[in-house]
């Protein structure tokens, strides 16, 4: 028992292991992060999952048809950007409910991703480059964390920056949290709402793209139908985790990120427990974090957008 | 120019009828776009799609089988949406459906149990559905969790834990490793309307189902509060409504219908667990719904058409090797077809030329 423990220990402390957080992280980051923005805007898109998986396949056949990553995450990016575009002229220029919309989106998106990379199951790309830092890479433990990863890892840091940036310290960034907190007043004072969030709702969509790009592109990297495994649903999760705060994001990310590769790195210890108890680990957690950080704030003091996923007409 | 919503002063009562057909008409439009891109010719895919499944009597038996569970999980579904609480886990509360009743078969196989067996195990499949589905509904009423993320993360949950048995415990240890139970007893399983036929009596169930939720919907006061809660939450609230009670209700009836829909299926036309039960009847069952328009017997002829999509997809796969994920494509646009026709029931679309003038302008 005490052995175990401090396999497990030696185990979770281990650079490897720290690595493989890292690149488990980065999808959701990516795909969170893209939310939060469409969410602080007052819409919610559930269809993340579809417009991961159509950002993984896209992404894919982008980068093995030309042969290079940038290619292939630009791909993902248009992909992601598309179907969201579907969603916002529904929901925003259609006035259509925005939950069954969302669920619409993911349904397509995993057929689409299914069509579009039939051609591509079993082909293998080069994986994305890595940063290499004459001496700074070659330092001892932290040189490869923070000084080996690839363009995806240090950009989803970047972006989140910017998102924080953008939301707390720029004048856009207000009106847009003025319109996902009250439409009406922010329609009143003259903003045009529709517009603003259907730019954030093709953001959100870009970022999920790129977070399924990353997916084919660095993590695995070939393309498998359905490899995004519920990572869409579980990112939708970690902004209600984060408050819809950018900070929090970034730690609720990297916590689901440990959480989800945790089963699949305990495996050779050989436990006892069931590999199917510990692969639904990450789902499992999901709803518990609900349940208590929906506990813990109440209904009254809910932090979401107070116009989240509520329909918004102009009266003209 | 502009896209402009007008709401209309009353909702368009031809549109309300005619806006699933429209939907319909519109998904078959572009999926023939669609298969003119991958090459095929358009009409010849399209009667392979639609018209050849309805021409010999075992693909015609195949749509009943496979319209069974979509059309009792949409019912249920339905009465989830229409109170505007979202059970998106259906496919879950099926699984567990599935495995609650397949233990009985598993532990009276091979003896001599009588005919009780079967109605105990539909009974386990509905209960283990209704309990699985009232997790997210009591983390929404007691600490105010979004049902709609905590319903659809145990999906996943209830999918790992079905593998675990077929591939463990509840393998068969004459399966030659494959992962799956033991082939039910006969008195273990649906009977079927003809020797040897695929229509089995669960689609009787499936009937009932819709008449009851016709006469719960039309004629009692619970079905009044479903409608009233989805159509003016405040008025429901000030007339003394319980929303707790009825998040409870709608998420056990409706968990308890995709749990039965999930034995059946087993204890029917598959005959024994096995991983991959479902193409996905949980989700689809969600179309179903909406396509149906929340309406019970709706959503009977939405479940057959939907079935129609499933036998139409593979028969397109096998004879003119179109993928088999051009049937969520087509399910997918579908819906989204559906919802945006929806809206012209509600609302009157005008494009007008963009004013840049502050006199428009609100406020």
């Amino acid at each position: 028992m005490v052995d175990a423990l401090i396999e497990i220990f030696r185990l979770i402390f281990s650079v490897s292991f720290i690595l493989t957080v890292i690149t488990a992280s980065t999808p959701l980051l990516l795909a969170s992060s893209g939310e939060l923005v469409v969410e602080r805007a007052g819409v919610l898109n559930l269809g993340i999952e579809g417009m991961m998986i159509m950002g993984a396949a896209c992404g894919f056949a982008g980068a093995f048809m030309s042969g290079s990553t940038l290619v292939g995450a630009l791909c993902g990016i248009v992909a992601g950007a598309a179907l969201s575009a579907v969603f916002g002229f529904l929901t925003l220029g259609l006035a259509v409910n925005q939950v069954a919309t969302g669920l619409a989106l993911t349904i397509l998106g995993v057929g689409l991703s299914g069509l579009i990379g039939a051609g591509f199951v079993g082909e293998q790309i080069v994986q994305a480059p890595r940063l290499h830092l004459p001496v700074l890479t070659d330092l001892p433990v932290i040189g490869r964390i923070l000084f080996g990863e690839d363009a995806f890892v240090y950009f989803s840091i970047a972006l989140i920056i910017a998102i924080w940036l953008f939301l707390y310290r720029t004048r856009a960034g207000l009106i847009l949290r003025a319109v996902g907190d009250n439409h009406v007043s922010a329609h009143a004072l003259g903003y045009p709402v529709l517009r603003i969030r259907m730019l954030a709702v093709l953001f959100g969509g870009a970022c999920a793209g790129l977070g399924g790009a990353f997916l084919s592109l660095s993590y695995t990297p070939f393309f498998i139908p359905g490899m995004t495994a519920g990572r869409g649903w579980i990112a939708l999760a970690l902004v209600v985790f984060a408050s819809w705060r950018p900070g929090r994001l970034v730690a609720g990310a990297y916590l689901f990120g440990a959480v989800s590769i945790l089963g699949l790195a305990l495996q050779p210890l050989q436990l006892g427990v069931p590999q199917q108890l510990m692969n639904s680990l990450p789902y499992l957690a999901t709803v518990i974090v609900l349940v208590l950080i929906s506990r813990t704030r109440g209904t009254a003091g809910s932090a979401a957008p107070a116009s989240l996923g509520v329909v918004f007409v102009p009266d003209r | 120019m502009q896209l402009v919503l007008e709401k209309r002063a009353e909702r368009s009562a031809v549109i309300a009828i005619a806006s699933p057909l429209i939907a319909v008409a519109l998904t078959l439009v572009t999926v023939g776009i669609l298969f003119a891109i991958m090459g095929k010719n358009p009409i010849a895919a399209l009667i392979v799609y639609f018209i050849e499944p309805l021409t010999d009597s075992y693909s015609l038996q195949e749509i009943a089988v496979k319209a069974t569970p979509l059309v009792m999980i949409g019912v249920g579904l339905s009465l989830c949406y229409i109170a505007n609480i979202w059970n998106i886990g259906a496919e879950g509360q099926f699984i567990v459906g599935a495995v609650c009743g397949s233990w009985l078969a598993v532990r009276t196989n091979g003896t001599d149990a009588g005919a009780w067996v079967l109605p105990a195990m539909l009974l386990l499949g509905a209960l283990g559905g209704a309990l699985y589905a009232l997790i997210p509904a009591l983390c929404r009423v007691r600490f105010g969790a979004s049902e709609i993320l905590t319903s659809l993360m145990l999906v996943y949950v209830a999918d790992l834990g079905m593998d675990y048995l077929v591939r463990g415990p509840w393998r068969d240890p004459k399966g030659l490793n494959f992962p799956t139970t033991a082939e039910f007893d006969p008195v273990a399983t649906v009977p079927t309307f003809i020797e040897g036929g695929r229509m089995h009596a669960g689609s009787v169930l499936a009937l009932i189902v819709v008449m009851l939720a016709t006469v719960l919907l039309g004629r009692m006061i619970m079905g009044f509060e479903i409608r009233l809660v989805g159509a003016a939450p405040k008025a429901a609230r000030f007339s003394g409504f319980n929303a707790d009670r009825l998040v409870l209700f709608t998420f056990a009836v409706s968990g308890a219908l995709a749990g039965l829909a999930g034995i059946i299926e087993v204890a029917g036309p598959v005959g024994h667990l096995q991983p991959n039960i479902s193409p996905g009847y949980g989700f689809t069952a969600i179309i179903v719904a909406f396509l149906g328009r929340l309406n019970p017997v709706g959503i009977l002829i939405a479940g057959l058409f939907l079935a129609l999509t499933f036998i139409g997809g593979e028969e397109a796969q096998i004879s003119m090797k179109i993928p088999l994920d051009l049937t969520k494509v087509f399910q997918g646009i579908l819906l989204f077809y559906v919802l945006a026709c929806d809206s012209l029931i509600i609302y009157r679309i005008r494009l007008i030329r963009t004013v840049r003038n502050p006199v428009h302008a609100h406020g």
